[in-house]
């Protein structure tokens, strides 16, 4: 016995438990199920709301049918009504539910009829199922109705029963994932009493009701069906109760299946059938469609895509595969999957191509697959097939200049041979003909590629074998030719231009691959969202052409449109609002889509790894078909991918400054609050001395020296402050001037002269020093800052040295003292920002050096500073800069 | 015996207004306040000050725009007092007609100092042939400048520069305004001329061209004279 078997499955269980945690944060939705109409379903739920409105629940009406049903419509009316929403559609006027009014009053419980219902055009979503998913998303729990001839899965059965087409269906996941689900059952003699009493329609309709659709045997079938769908779903939900719970029991069936899936109307049945046996087996279930050379027809692609819906509504998982050969194709598919049983749907032949191109594929289908089960369901197409499809080669679709050029060269070489028939003999001429007809299916297509087959067959046999001018082959062995000539010209033809068309679906693949390359590369490298935007319009404009238009998040999480207009598309409010709803749904919407379609373009969700990043716009006239669609997918995902990278950078980034400005924030409080105290203390103190105590002259005199020496001190700290600021918001652009490199250093040592008077401040600039474009002030400023804090520190010797000189496109000034020098270790260090040696006296706040090195560098120059050999410090500044040569 | 002469002070912080009154007044001026803009513009033009005091941070209207509005009338000495410190608004400032310009803060002595040199500008208005300074003599009238009785060899490029400043002793001259006088108005953007025409007129007329008391610079704004 295999123990494995008997626990549950890790993944299975997170994701059952994530499903509750998802469901308990949405509304709760309850179906009441009937087999048909008039079963009571509507009252049903009526009632029960009325019970629940007892017990004080908040419940509204958002949109109930009463039919005119006297009880019925008694019932409804002690509830509020959320009114319903006008849509002109075209001459006639129709009311729906009202979504938005009902999100905004959020109620509890909402009751809403007919969930299969159909939207009108203009609504904001095709079905009302769509409308109830909503509402569930926002909280709010929904009642609804539903008859079982309106899921999905089950309307083909219940067309084959009644003869009633089903038009409007329901997805079978949402009523699967419903949270609970009542049967209102009745007998079918009940059913019928309640007919012919007049309690469902009015007495002639009720009459009509009965003689149609309301059969017995109908009714028996449907309530069989209703009954069935309900108790599969109680043996499921035991099964999971189950496995949640880690009871011992019989596991899930561990059975998978696979239905191979192909581009006809023949399919969409095969994808009903295998869901409804997925259920019932307790089995998953995933579709395959296997892509090989041959070309689909438009009418083809279409149908593909409606299985590919098909297929979402019902819940199954849609794969493609390309190969060739589609039974290698689906075999290696299943046994990579695990798939115990495979369906397929008998092929049917229609012609000879077809029966070319799939070969022997049951039987070869039932070898290769080992022991994976294979179904095999038959094909009773034409009793559903309403819109019967018209019989077409697809490869006759050439158009008929390439038939009418193939039948000319055929004719002109015959032509030129029956010229010189006379020198070459009637054989050689087959190999001529021969040889064009090959020729021509390098450039045509099959169907003129058959027809120049055919002609060149005739005309060789009518004009060139003898008897001429009859079709009559007189030797055997001309006819055996002739019957080789026309095998061969159709087969060479056939096969060069299917040999074409793989080589064209190739290319065509490495055009796209080629195109992603592309785009990866060139986002790669670009950075801002401006330039990924323009990257991404560009590259779809050149892949897609198409025009589209680009919406992103903001920091608040919602969608952000600037204006209107962009890049020539005009977005209106409305389609404003449908931007709106694909961002916050992540899911595509606008034209050519289930949501809301009456916008101009087709929305697609820019959707990330862990966050949405916003929307893209485009015009579409035509639908992708299934190969750009997948394309269009890979690429957008790219760009999400990009603008998420962007977005998480930027975030860092952020977090990053803050991080850093917090940093500065505290070192500012500590090392400035001291720093200010100082001077205001004297301040105060001296000025409070001076106020209260008459003291001679001579110390009024002094204590006034002191207040004005600790207002410099306190201008010095705010002066060093205000540039510390102006460097940190980056708005330091040098004013470049030309100037005289004495003058800069005059000022500065006129405005330290009483620093500098303990000190001998040598002044070394060469004769022949150029004038300098530099910014005077902030330049002042950083020898100011150098040669103050030399004064601060230097007290070993009095000699103070300031050096300029020019060399190579660079101005250097040097300035260099004898005090004690850095500490090794620390050197690399002092020009950081609050940066103060350790050790070093009290007063400066660390900021001096550090604005030093801002000025400099926005000159785009360098600051070093290196300990002289005998003791002291020396501060080099290299400055790039432009120069005139002045003669004195 | 004249009478005291009025200053107008147009400062909205009380503190400043105070000090400037003290330090005014025991220096023989009558002193005239307004707190903003407008009441500034009225008191100048009822009070007749010989002087304005104007800061350019005030509430109601912008320090330039009253600056703009005194001129249109007012020809006696502007000084500007203000925080702003940066050199596009001192340029600003004088470029639309202010006399002189001082940071916040500033030196009470520096303040008194320049509302001297303003007041003396105004007087001297009726040119002197021969300026005198120290040492140096300049004869506008003969084109001769003398030091220490010495005949200077000057260009008249040269001379014209010295002149223009000896006449604005005192007074800071932008480096535009310099430039337009001397050289013309194709000029104002060569600052070079200027530069090279300064440090050569240093070498000629300062004791000390390393240590210049009569050329001074006002760092990336302009030239002062003298004082």
């Amino acid at each position: 016995m295999d123990i494995i078997d008997n626990r549950p499955d890790p993944d299975e269980l997170l994701a059952s438990l994530k499903f509750e945690e998802e469901r308990s944060k949405r509304g709760k939705l309850k179906i009441f199920f009937g087999m048909c109409a008039g079963v009571g379903k509507t009252y049903t739920m009526l009632q029960t709301a009325q019970a629940e409105k007892l017990k004080g629940n908040d419940i509204v009406i958002g949109y109930v049918e009463t039919h005119n049903r006297k009880e019925t419509a008694e019932l409804a009316e002690g509830f509020e009504l959320i009114p319903r929403k006008t849509y002109q559609y075209k001459s006639t006027t129709v009311q729906e539910m009202d979504l938005d009014a009902i999100i905004a009053r959020k109620p509890r419980v909402v009751l809403v009829d007919e969930l299969a219902h159909s939207n009108s055009p203009g609504s904001r979503h095709t079905k009302r199922c769509q409308d109830v998913l909503e509402i569930l998303d926002n909280g709010i729990s929904v009642y609804t109705t539903l008859n079982v001839q309106h899921l999905e899965s089950r309307s083909d059965t219940v067309s084959q029963i009644t003869g009633i087409i089903v038009r409007e269906t329901l997805p079978d996941e949402i009523f699967e994932n419903a949270d609970e689900i009542e049967v209102i059952d009745l007998t079918p003699d009940e059913l019928l009493q309640r007919l012919s009493d007049g309690k469902v329609y009015t007495p002639e309709r009720s009459k009509e009701a009965i003689g149609s659709f309301f059969r017995k045997g109908n009714i028996t079938a449907l309530r069989e069906m209703a009954l069935r769908i309900v108790a599969d779903r109680v043996d499921k939900q035991l099964h999971e109760y189950m496995q949640l719970k880690r009871i011992k029991g019989p596991w899930k069936s561990g059975l998978h299946l696979l239905v191979a899936v192909s581009h006809t109307q023949q399919s969409a049945k095969l994808l009903r059938w295998a869901k409804n046996l997925s259920y019932t087996m307790g089995a998953d279930l995933q579709a395959v469609y296997v892509e090989t050379s041959y070309k689909l027809t438009p009418k083809e692609s279409e149908q593909l895509n409606k299985n590919i819906n098909l297929s979402r509504q019902l819940g199954i998982k849609f794969r493609f595969v390309t190969n060739n050969d589609m039974v290698k194709a689906i075999v290696d598919f299943a046994q990579k999957e695990n798939i115990t049983h495979i369906i397929i749907g008998k092929p049917r032949v229609r012609n000879l191509l077809t029966l070319l191109r799939l070969g022997n594929f049951v039987n070869r289908l039932i070898r290769y697959s080992g022991n994976i089960d294979v179904y095999i369901l038959g094909s009773d197409i034409k009793s559903t097939d309403k819109f019967k499809e018209k019989v077409s080669l697809p490869s006759f679709t050439s158009n008929i200049r390439q038939y009418f050029a193939a039948t000319l060269i055929v004719v002109i070489t015959a032509l030129a041979c029956f010229s010189i028939k006379e020198f070459i003999g009637y054989q050689v001429v087959s190999f001529a003909l021969l040889f064009v007809v090959s020729t021509l299916a390098f450039f045509f297509g099959t169907g003129p590629i058959l027809v120049s087959a055919t002609l060149s067959a005739l005309i060789w046999d009518f004009f060139f074998i003898p008897p001429p001018y009859t079709l009559h082959v007189d030797k055997p062995e001309d006819m055996l030719m002739l019957i080789m000539f026309f095998i061969i010209a159709l087969l060479s033809g056939v096969l060069t231009s299917r040999i074409k068309r793989q080589e064209m679906k190739i290319r065509r693949r490495e055009e796209r691959t080629n195109a992603l390359y592309q785009l990866t590369r060139e986002l790669s490298t670009a950075s801002g969202f401006e330039e990924v935007i323009n990257i991404a319009k560009n590259d779809i404009k050149k892949y897609f052409d198409l025009r589209c238009r680009i919406l992103l998040r903001n920091d608040t999480n919602q969608l952000d449109c600037p204006n209107q207009i962009d890049s020539g598309i005009i977005l209106s409010k409305n389609d404003v609002s449908v931007a709106a709803w694909t961002f916050q749904h992540s899911a595509k919407a606008g034209k050519h889509t289930d949501t809301l379609p009456s916008s101009k373009y087709t929305f697609y969700p820019l959707k990330g790894n862990q966050m949405n990043l916003g929307v893209i716009a485009i015009q579409q006239t035509n639908v992708f078909t299934l190969g750009e669609e997948q394309f269009w997918d890979a690429f957008i995902s790219q760009i999400s991918g990009k603008f998420e990278r962007e977005y998480l950078r930027d975030m860092a980034k952020q977090a990053f400054l803050l991080n850093e400005s917090d940093k500065l924030y505290k070192t500012l409080f500590n090392s400035i609050s001291h720093e200010l105290r100082i001077p205001v203390a004297t301040i105060m103190g001296a000025s409070d001395s001076l106020l209260t105590s008459l003291h001679p002259e001579e110390i009024r005199k002094e204590l006034s020296q002191e207040i004005f020496k600790a207002s410099k001190r306190l201008n010095r700290l705010i002066d060093n402050l205000l540039n510390m600021s102006r460097l940190e918001s980056g708005r330091i652009t040098p004013r470049l001037d030309w100037c005289d490199i004495h003058d800069l250093i005059n000022k500065v040592s006129e405005n330290l002269q009483d620093e500098l008077k303990p000190f001998r401040l040598h002044v070394v600039i060469p004769d022949d020093m150029p004038l300098v474009k530099i910014d005077f002030g902030l330049i002042e400023q950083v020898l100011y800052n150098l040669i103050y804090n030399a004064t601060q520190y230097a007290s070993i010797s009095i000699n103070l040295r300031v050096k300029a000189f020019y060399e190579n496109g660079i101005m250097t000034l040097q300035v260099m003292d004898r005090g004690p020098g850095f500490p090794g270790k620390e050197i690399s260090f002092i020009f950081n920002k609050f940066y103060r040696v350790e050790g070093s006296k009290a007063g400066g706040t660390g900021l001096g050096l550090s604005i030093a090195k801002g000025f400099v560098e926005a000159h785009e120059g360098t600051i070093t500073v290196r300990n002289r050999q005998n003791g002291g410090a020396i501060f080099t500044i290299k400055i790039p800069t432009e120069i005139l040569h002045i003669d004195f | 015996m004249n009478l005291p002469e009025t200053i107008l002070i147009i400062d909205d912080e009380v503190q400043i207004r105070r000090l400037l009154e003290i330090t005014l007044s025991s220096n023989g001026y009558k002193i005239s306040e307004a707190a903003t803009g407008k009441d500034g513009l009225i008191a100048a033009a009822t009070n007749h000050p010989v002087l304005v005091i104007l800061d350019l941070g005030l509430p109601d209207i912008d320090g330039i725009e009253i600056l703009k509005k005194l001129r249109e009338w007012y020809l006696k000495p502007i000084i500007i007092l203000s925080v702003r410190n940066s050199e596009e608004d001192i340029i600003h400032a004088l470029d639309n007609g202010a006399n002189d310009y001082l940071t916040k803060p500033f030196r009470t002595g520096e303040l008194l100092a320049r509302i001297r040199v303003a007041s003396r500008q105004v007087q001297n208005i009726s040119d002197k042939p021969i300026l005198e300074f120290g040492s140096l003599s300049i004869d506008l009238t003969n084109h001769i400048v003398r030091k220490n009785s010495e005949l200077l060899k000057l260009t008249s490029t040269e001379f014209s520069l010295l002149s223009l400043l000896a006449k604005n002793e005192g007074r800071v001259l932008t480096h535009q305004y310099i430039l337009k006088e001397v050289w013309g108005m194709g000029y104002i953007e060569q600052t070079q001329y200027l530069r090279v025409f300064i440090a050569q007129l240093r070498k000629k007329v300062e004791d000390d061209p390393a240590r210049p008391k009569l050329l001074n610079t006002e760092s990336g704004i302009g030239y002062r004279f003298g004082s």
